[in-house]
C-alpha cells in the first residue's frame, strides 16, 4: 500500500517536473519559434537570392537547362561599357532629383500650414493624402496622357496662352520632369503628414521664446521649425532616395513600347535590368546590373544621410533656439 | 490635444493665405482624378479635339458606363478576374503580415532572449534591400517550381514584411505592459496563450493600420507581379490595366476608364479608412 502511494507521488512529482520543465522551454525557446516564420521567408525569398544574385552575375546563364557557366566579371564588364547604361543612370538620377527635391520642400510648405489651427483638419490632412492610393501605373497612364506632345492637356494650356508645347516625350528633361510629377503627385501629401506629425511634437515655448527675441514667422520657421525636424527630414530623404531610385512603374509606362523613348530619354536603371532580364532574358547581365543598382542605393543613401545631416545641424547651429 | 493650452504664437484660425495655399495644392491633387473622369467619359476624339479655352471641352461626356463595358468585355484585360486576383492576393498577404509581425514583434518587444538586439537590427537592415535584388533568382526558383504564372509567386515572397515587424514592434513595447504579460503567466498561461489572449487584442490599433498599408501596397505593386504574372491569365489590376496601353492603337477614353475603374475599390477604402491611413503615418513618423 505503502509503496504504492510512493510511486502515485512520484508520478506526480514527475509530472510536475515535466511541466516546469515545459513551461522553462516555452518561455526559453518560444521567442524564436514566434520570429522564425519572419526569418525563415526572408531567408527563402530574401537571402538566398541576394547570395544566388552575385552568383548568377558571375555566370551565363542557360534558360533551357536552367544553370550557369562562370564566365567572371564579363556582365559588369559588358554592363560599364554599355552606353545605355550610363544614359540609364543619368535619367535614374535626374528624375530623382526633380521629385525628391521640390517635393521635399513643397511637403514642408504643405505641413506648415496643416500645422496652423484649421477649420476642418481631417477633411485636409485626408485630401493631401488621396493620390496617394491610386497606383503607380494608374498614375502614369493618367499622366502620360496628360502630357502628350500633340493633344496633351498641358500642352493644350501651354499654346491657349500662347507659349510654346513642350516635347514632354520626344526631349530629355522634360520628360524626366513628367515622370517627377507623377512621383510628386502621389508623395507629396503622404511625406507632408509623416513632417506635420514631426512638426506638432516640437515643442510650443520653443516658438514663444523666439518670439520674445523677437522672430518673425518666416525666422521662426527656419531657425526653429527645420532643425527640429532634422531626423524626420533624414528619415524621409533616405526612403525617397531607396525608393525613387528603384523606379520603373512610371517610366514603363509612360509610352505604349515601355522602352523609355525612342533614344532612352527616360530608361531607368530599374527598366535596364527589366530588359536585359525579361526582354533579352539574359540572367546573368539582369543580375550584374541589379547588383550595381544595390550598390548605387547603399552608397547614395549614405551620402545623402550625411549631407542632410551637415545641412541641417548648420542651420541649427547658426540659427540658435 | 496637448498643444491647446500653448497656442499663442500659432493659435487663432488661419488666415486666407493658408486656406488659399491649401485649396490649391487640393485642387492640383485632384485635377488629375477630374481628367480622368472628364477623357475616360468621353469617346476615343475626346483627347484630340479638348481645347483648354472652350468650357464644352471641361464638361464630362455621356460616355462613361459604355467605356467601362468596354473594359470589362476586352478578354486581353480580363477585368473580374484581375480583380478577383487582386482582392485574393491584398487579403492575403494583409492577413498574413499582421499576424506573422504581431508574433514576430511581441517577442522582439516583450520577450528576452539571446540575441533579439542584433536580430531586431538585422530586421531593419533587411528594409533597404530592393526588390530588384532578388527578383532573378526568385523567378528561377518559381520557374523550377512551376509557380510562374500563379498568384503563389506573388503571395509567397510577401508573407510578411521587415517594416511590419518593426511597426509591430515598435507599438507593443510602448502600449503593451508588462505586468499584464506577467498577470497572465502567473495565470497558468503559455507562451503562446499570452500571446493570444494578451499581446493580440492589444496589438488591434496598429494591426489594423498595418493592414492597411499592407493591402494598400500590395494592390498597387506592379514590377514583381508584372514580372511573375505578365504573360498569364491570372494578372493583378495593375498588371492587367497595362495590357490597355499596349495595344498599338490607343482610345484613350477607354484607357482612362480602366483606371478608374480599377482605382474605385481603393477609393472606396479611402472614403472608410482615410482617416486611419492619415492618423497611421502620422503615428509611424514620430516613432520612426
Amino acid at each position: 500500500m505503502a509503496s504504492a502511494l510512493d510511486t502515485d507521488d512520484r508520478k506526480a512529482v514527475r509530472r510536475f517536473e515535466r511541466r516546469q520543465r515545459l513551461g522553462h522551454w516555452d518561455v526559453k525557446y518560444s521567442p524564436y519559434l514566434y520570429i522564425a516564420p519572419f526569418f525563415l521567408i526572408f531567408a527563402v525569398t530574401g537571402l538566398f537570392p541576394i547570395v544566388y544574385t552575385a552568383v548568377i552575375s558571375l555566370q551565363d546563364w542557360d534558360l533551357v537547362r536552367n544553370t550557369g557557366e562562370f564566365i567572371g566579371f564579363d556582365h559588369f564588364v559588358f554592363v560599364f561599357q554599355d552606353p545605355q547604361f550610363w544614359k540609364a543612370l543619368r535619367n535614374t538620377f535626374s528624375i530623382f532629383l526633380f521629385s525628391s527635391v521640390p517635393q521635399l520642400i513643397l511637403a514642408t510648405f504643405i505641413a506648415a500650414q496643416l500645422d496652423t489651427n484649421l477649420r476642418a483638419k481631417t477633411f485636409w490632412r485626408m485630401g493631401v493624402l488621396l493620390p496617394y492610393v491610386v497606383a503607380p501605373v494608374a498614375v502614369s497612364l493618367i499622366f502620360s496622357n496628360m502630357f502628350g506632345d500633340q493633344y496633351g492637356v498641358v500642352n493644350s494650356v501651354l499654346t491657349s496662352i500662347g507659349l510654346d508645347p513642350v516635347g514632354w516625350h520626344t526631349d530629355v528633361i522634360p520628360s524626366h520632369i513628367a515622370i517627377a510629377t507623377m512621383v510628386n503627385f502621389r508623395w507629396t501629401g503622404y511625406n507632408a503628414l509623416i513632417l506635420l506629425a514631426a512638426m506638432q511634437a516640437i515643442p510650443r515655448d520653443l516658438y514663444e521664446a523666439a518670439a520674445i527675441d523677437g522672430a518673425g514667422a518666416l525666422r521662426r520657421f527656419f531657425s526653429v521649425t527645420v532643425p527640429q525636424l532634422r531626423p524626420t527630414l533624414i528619415f524621409v530623404i533616405i526612403t525617397s532616395t531607396i525608393g525613387g531610385l528603384q523606379i520603373f512603374d512610371e517610366p514603363r509606362l509612360y509610352d505604349v513600347t515601355g522602352q523609355g523613348g525612342a533614344n532612352q530619354q527616360w530608361l531607368t536603371i530599374t527598366m535596364y535590368m527589366y530588359n536585359a532580364g525579361w526582354g533579352k532574358f539574359d540572367f546573368g547581365r539582369a543580375a550584374a546590373i541589379a547588383w550595381i543598382l544595390f550598390l548605387i542605393i547603399v552608397v547614395f543613401g549614405l551620402i545623402n544621410f550625411y549631407l542632410t545631416r551637415r545641412l541641417v545641424s548648420d542651420d541649427r547651429s547658426s540659427g540658435g533656439k | 490635444m496637448a498643444r491647446k493650452k500653448s497656442t499663442s504664437i500659432t493659435g487663432g484660425r488661419p488666415g486666407w493665405f493658408t486656406y488659399g495655399a491649401l485649396g490649391i495644392v487640393l485642387l492640383v491633387a485632384l485635377f488629375p482624378f477630374y481628367w480622368t473622369v472628364l477623357i475616360g467619359s468621353g469617346d476615343q476624339s475626346s483627347v484630340y479635339t479638348f481645347d483648354a479655352f472652350s468650357w464644352e471641352s471641361w464638361i464630362p461626356g455621356g460616355n462613361l458606363m459604355a467605356n467601362f463595358q468596354a473594359v470589362i468585355d476586352n478578354p486581353a484585360v480580363g477585368f473580374w478576374k484581375a480583380l478577383g486576383s487582386s482582392l485574393i492576393v491584398s487579403i492575403a498577404v494583409s492577413a498574413t503580415t499582421v499576424l506573422l509581425a504581431t508574433l514576430a514583434g511581441f517577442a522582439f518587444a516583450k520577450l528576452r532572449f539571446k540575441g533579439s538586439g542584433p536580430l531586431l537590427v538585422f530586421v531593419i537592415a533587411t528594409m533597404a534591400v530592393p526588390v530588384q535584388l532578388g527578383a532573378v533568382p526568385l523567378y528561377i526558383v518559381f520557374q523550377e517550381l512551376n509557380l510562374v504564372g500563379s498568384l503563389w509567386a506573388v503571395i509567397l515572397p510577401a508573407l510578411v514584411t521587415a517594416f511590419g515587424v518593426f511597426w509591430m514592434t515598435q507599438y507593443l513595447s510602448q502600449s503593451l505592459p508588462d505586468e499584464l504579460i506577467e498577470a497572465a503567466r502567473v495565470d497558468g498561461c503559455s507562451m503562446f496563450r499570452t500571446f493570444w489572449n494578451v499581446a493580440l487584442p492589444a496589438a488591434r490599433p496598429a494591426a489594423a493600420m498595418l493592414a492597411l498599408f499592407t493591402f494598400v501596397t500590395s494592390w498597387t505593386n506592379f514590377f514583381w507581379p508584372y514580372i511573375v504574372l505578365g504573360n498569364s491569365d491570372s494578372k493583378t489590376l495593375p498588371v492587367a490595366l497595362q495590357v490597355l496601353q499596349a495595344n498599338y492603337f490607343i482610345d484613350y477614353s477607354i484607357v482612362l476608364a480602366g483606371v478608374l475603374l480599377s482605382t474605385i475599390p481603393l477609393i472606396l477604402l479611402f472614403v472608410f479608412a482615410g482617416r486611419q491611413l492619415v492618423s497611421g503615418i502620422m503615428a509611424g513618423a514620430v516613432k520612426g
